[in-house]
């Protein structure tokens, strides 16, 4: 035994005849996770979450979460001698007088956008694959719960520092919290401390930005982590692998190596980004009051769909006995986004009610194996992407020279439109998909090759393909639609007859596929 | 449960494939370029972070350097972002390399258990608190009971209640703003009182209430007062006699803050006579009272009552006869 | 020149030089055309008045009347002022040659002293703001930087962009950049307020303001990027769109590298 053996034996011992760590440690340490690139989507949203903490802990040390009115007497020359707040003050101190500061700051905020474009990547892949469905929908509500939370939390991290922009987006807010009927003034007034812009709101949302909100974060991403432990890790179906195993590479040290090893470069991608490309020079905007505001004032990405739904809402407003409702903040704003972030997070229960699937799944799905999952959520991303197209609408006016008023009509027609038709146009590509499937699986691969036939026909060769990519692509299940007679098996009527004609239409959707290779129907070729 | 498989005539699954030995595996030349590859990322990490120590101590904050396609850039921003980039890149890509290629990387298979309790464990599970609930006997302290509930009852309130003293109550600060009659229109920022006879035909002018010298503005004041001086030809109005009267010699005011979100409303297209919100894109014609003919908003902005002074000066002849700015449910705007 | 040369990569370059050869056919049949009108009455003036009006008569009358008094597609002239000629031809937005939702900054189709002569003519016809000289736009003596932001945030930024990199305005017309805009065309713009724009005489926002405006602009211009490329200082759009295509793209590329097992 060496020396460093030696040593690390004592340490070890020490830990264990205290805690008796060793038993949990060596199971933990031989977990295995499965490959695959997509499943690296959640630790880019982990890693960015970690780079957020620390290149938000340094900015903590020079940040002033003040509204004091300071007189600008800084290194910008043209905000010189400008009223504005300490808080506004102090973020320009750190882009321009703390070495690094402007650089740690363009992390920040571009780990903020990186981290909640992963997010949404690494949901759509966890929907896609049906990864949510039992054991695993506590932790789908808990990333549901992630993404809602990183709304807010960039939400008050892009109006920190003050400026002109971050000013616009906080009116834009409290104009949202105004509309709600009935305690939405008084909010409002609370939460600001005083009319609009208040007194109070930028150390309130200091202390929101940089504790509240991140010790559930903290708290959200450990229980998140931890069941993806405990449960062990989803896995595609290939050779070998089936609903009682998961096949990969141990934690030790394949996986240890890679998944550190992507940390670094997930900061190095971000701190490179950072180090290129400028991201919201706050010293252009200048100082915020609410008298200004910027032509193509826009929020941060993924806020843009909700702004692209405010824009495109019809001008309703109820005035009714002294009183004002403003749908057309309500229904973009607050109650669309509600049912969204709802719907999503029952979607797995939703999804098992129809199909009547109880059991257990750790075996992803291909998505054209799911057709109608599949066609819901490219028709939900349809939805989200003309919404943000119209959160956009003056940029892409200016840039392409269009005009705003055709953008803003024709996103308020094809948001109507277009998800309908995406969901229609998927659906048939996924049965496409499937009938390319069995034919490959029954006929094998096209080569290419011509052949003479004895007869004087030419003939393709087809080339069988392997046992591997055979089984992939029939190791799916496909389940038969609901059946609910209107009288059950007891010869009693079933309750929920308008419940169950919907359950029942929806399963008949949701089990259309085109039937899948069978072994006898492979048998029956070969024998051909 | 339903019989959703088709298990009978599925396709054979094939074992887990073997372990494919790779380059580095059998080739100890392959092996030494795969260490040397490993070691080259890591050095060109510690130059990494080499150049951002040397930026760091180095590089003035005011120096520059042109970069072809991005222009001239700040030496120490580019170089300490660069340096922290590859020092921390490289690192990643060493050690992940360093996996790839020379780590043992044999796949195994562990199996997994079902999440469900044995029945044993869930029966015990329920008596233990069956048991529990039963040692409480809550049925037969009714007294215990009533009381606790009012507790709980009462034991919510409090917390809702200390922050009653985050904000002033909302009174009658939306509804009201510092325009008076009398008072003079300024311009912003620098507090100028306007002449009307200034004004030309299509000119506008951001304003302010008049405050008196020496006194400082409060930002939720400006959220609320400014206003909008716009002088079209009288003969380009469209309105109804009160809201033309409330014009002065073709000069009409409106309220700045966007009757939708609370943006300053402020692009003025002088040729169609039309106001823009840049946040939303509510679009208020000017000649017709501002009324709205594009856009989310549904108000028309508030029109500010104004005339001259002996003077000459604009001043404001009321004030705003409705509030200003977004809705809010107490709002009467019948 | 510079301007031009700086932004020949520019994505809107192609358009862009399509548009003006197409204006500048248009432009040659519309003079082509107007010269067929003869000229109703001729008055003594001074050389260069007169010479302004021959061009006027070629160049503009078809459209905004042989005697300035505008038309059905084009307004009337009077009293617009030298500034108005100066700045509307000296930047190419005039002639116009086809009546599009608005008149675009091209490659001036009048030299300077047929501009100028223009201008005397038209100034000539009433009075009106004049052609600032280079004494008066001394900005960077006369003006302050730090004010001027604050100006151009209160007055300009809604249409321009808080960085004047311009902005959209209703049905396709939109507030041009102000970047590579001499400071004689941005005071000329502001005393006259062409097209779109409202007018910002020298009483609303003084003439030492303006200098203060075309000072901060000019400092915006003439920043060094301070954090990086600026990407056209478009705000969150362009930087969401980064975010996802370099940003998670080269992510994904790199996780698809790192799952893949080595050979």
């Amino acid at each position: 035994m060496t020396t460093v053996e030696k040593s690390i034996g004592n340490v070890a011992n020490f830990v264990d005849e205290r805690l008796g760590a060793a038993g949990w440690m060596k199971k933990s340490l031989n977990k295995v996770f499965p490959d695959h690139w997509s499943f690296m989507l959640g630790e880019v949203c982990m890693y960015s979450f970690v780079i957020l903490l620390l290149s938000g802990t340094f900015l903590t040390l020079w940040y002033d979460p003040s509204q004091r009115d300071v007189i600008y007497d800084g290194v910008y020359a043209p905000l010189k001698g400008l009223k504005m707040s300490a808080s506004y003050a102090s973020t320009l101190n750190i882009s321009f007088e703390v070495r690094g500061g402007l650089l740690m700051r363009q992390i920040h905020h571009w780990a903020a956008n990186i981290f909640m474009a992963a997010i949404v990547a690494h949901l759509l892949r966890v929907f896609f694959t049906g990864a949510f469905r039992k054991p695993r929908e506590f932790n789908w509500i808990l990333g549901i719960l992630l993404l809602t939370l990183g709304f807010v939390e960039g939400l008050f991290g892009y109006s920190l520092p003050d400026d002109l922009l971050s000013g616009t987006g906080l009116r834009i807010t409290s104009s949202i919290i105004q509309a709600i009927p009935l305690v939405g003034t008084y909010i409002s007034f609370f939460f600001f401390g005083g009319a609009f812009p208040g007194v109070g709101f930028i150390p309130r949302i200091f202390t929101l930005h940089i504790l509240l909100i991140p010790g559930i974060f903290l708290a959200a991403i450990t229980a998140h982590v931890m069941l993806v432990w405990y449960q062990k890790h989803t896995q595609f179906p290939g050779p070998g692998r089936t609903e009682k195993n998961v096949v990969g590479h141990p934690i030790l040290p394949v996986y240890m190596a890679k998944a550190g090893g992507f940390f670094f470069i997930v900061f190095g991608v971000i701190a490179f980004l950072s180090a290129v490309a400028s991201i919201n020079p706050i010293w252009l905007y200048g100082p915020y009051t609410p008298g200004q505001v910027s032509a193509g004032s826009q929020p941060d990405w993924y806020m843009g769909w909700l702004d692209g739904l405010v824009r495109m809402a019809p001008p309703l407003e109820t005035h009714a006995f002294g009183h004002t409702i403003s749908w057309n903040i309500l229904i973009p704003a607050l109650i669309v986004p509600g049912i969204i972030f709802t719907g999503m997070a029952l979607y797995p229960f939703i999804e098992s009610w129809i199909t009547g699937d109880k059991r257990e799944h750790h075996l992803l799905d291909r998505p054209r194996n799911v057709p109608n999952r599949t066609a819901l959520g490219v028709m939900s991303i349809t939805f989200v992407l003309i919404a943000l197209i119209n959160g956009g609408n003056d940029i892409l006016a200016t840039n392409f020279h269009m005009s705003i008023n055709s953008i803003m009509w024709s996103t308020r027609i094809s948001i109507f439109i277009l998800p309908p038709l995406a969901f229609i146009i998927t659906k048939r590509l996924c049965l496409s998909l499937q009938r390319a499937d069995r034919e490959l699986v029954l006929h094998g691969k096209e080569t290419g090759r011509l052949v003479r036939m004895t007869s004087g026909e030419f003939v393709e060769v087809h080339e069988p393909i392997s046992a591997e990519k055979r089984w992939i692509l029939t190791s799916h299940e496909q389940p038969a639609a609901l059946e609910l007679p209107a009288i059950d098996s007891h010869g009693v009527r079933r309750p929920g007859v308008i419940k169950n004609r919907i359950r029942l239409r929806l399963s008949r959707a949701h089990a259309v596929a085109v039937p899948k290779a069978t072994a006898q129907e492979l048998k029956e070729i070969e024998n051909h | 449960m339903s019989e959703v498989t088709n298990e009978i005539e599925a396709v054979e699954n094939p074992p887990t494939p073997q372990h494919l030995p790779r380059a580095a595996d059998l080739d100890p030349r392959a092996e030494k370029r795969a260490e040397q590859q490993v070691a080259l990322l890591f050095t060109l990490s510690g130059v990494g972070s080499l150049m951002l120590i040397i930026a760091y101590v180095f590089i003035p904050l005011n120096a520059f350097i042109f970069i072809p396609v991005m222009g001239k850039q700040n030496t120490q921003q580019l170089t300490l972002g660069l340096g922290m980039a590859f020092s921390l890149f490289f690192l990643g890509m060493g050690a992940v390399l360093w996996a790839k290629k020379l780590m043992p990387e044999t796949e195994v298979v562990n199996q997994r258990h079902e999440f469900r309790s044995s029945p044993q464990d869930r029966e015990d599970f329920v008596k233990t608190v069956k048991d529990g609930i039963a040692g409480v006997k809550l049925g037969r302290r009714t007294l215990i009971k009533r009381s606790l509930g009012f507790s709980l009852g009462l034991f919510a309130l409090p917390p809702i209640l200390l922050l009653r003293d985050l904000g002033p109550l909302p009174k009658k600060q939306l509804e009201t703003t510092n325009w008076k009659a009398g008072v003079r229109l300024v311009s912003d920022p620098d507090n100028r009182p306007i002449l009307a006879r200034d004004l030309q035909v299509g000119a506008v002018v951001q304003t302010l209430p008049e405050i008196p010298a020496g006194t400082e503005r409060l930002l939720s004041d400006i959220a609320k007062d400014p206003v909008l001086l716009i002088r079209l030809r009288p003969e380009d109005f469209q309105l109804t006699p009160a809201k033309l009267a409330m014009t002065h010699d073709g000069i009409i005011a409106f309220s700045k803050i966007c009757s939708h979100m609370g943006c300053a409303v402020a692009l003025y297209e002088q040729q169609t006579k039309h106001l823009l919100c840049p946040c939303h894109q509510s679009t208020f014609d000017v000649t017709r009272g501002a009324k709205v003919i594009f856009g989310p908003a549904a108000r028309p902005l508030p029109q500010l009552d104004i005339t001259i002074d002996d003077q000459g000066y604009l001043i404001a002849r009321a004030p705003f006869n409705q509030p200003v700015g977004p809705s809010f449910w107490e709002r009467n705007s019948q | 020149m510079k301007f031009l040369s700086r932004n020949r990569r520019h994505r809107a370059v192609a358009p862009l030089l399509l548009g003006i050869a197409l204006l500048g056919i248009g432009t040659t049949f519309n003079i082509a055309s107007a010269s067929m009108k003869t000229p109703s009455s001729t008055f003594a003036r001074s050389a260069a008045v007169e010479e302004g009006r021959q061009i006027f008569l070629k160049g503009c009358s078809s459209c905004h009347g042989i005697n300035s008094e505008g038309g059905a597609i084009a307004p009337a002239l009077i009293g617009v002022g030298a500034a108005a000629v100066d700045f509307q031809v000296g930047t190419g937005r005039m002639p116009m040659a086809n009546s599009s939702a608005q008149a675009m900054r091209k490659k001036p189709v009048y030299g300077p002293e047929a501009t100028a002569a223009l201008a005397a003519y038209i100034a000539s016809l009433a009075p009106g703001p004049g052609v600032p000289t280079d004494a008066v736009l001394n900005y960077e003596r006369d003006g302050s930087a730090a004010k001027g932001g604050e100006l151009f945030r209160n007055n300009c930024a809604m249409c321009h962009n808080f960085a004047g990199q311009g902005g959209a305005l209703t049905q396709g017309k939109y507030a041009p950049t102000l970047m590579g805009v001499a400071p004689k065309y941005i005071y000329e713009a502001l005393v006259t307020g062409p097209q779109s724009m409202p007018v910002f005489s020298d009483k609303t926002i003084t003439p030492e303001q303006k200098l203060s405006l075309i000072k901060w602009i000019s400092s915006v211009q003439n920043e060094k990027n301070l954090g990086g490329a600026t990407m056209g200082r478009n705000g969150p759009v362009t930087e969401g769109l980064l975010a996802w295509v370099l940003g998670i793209g080269m992510l994904i590329a790199i996780a698809v590298w790192l799952t893949t097992k080595a050979r």
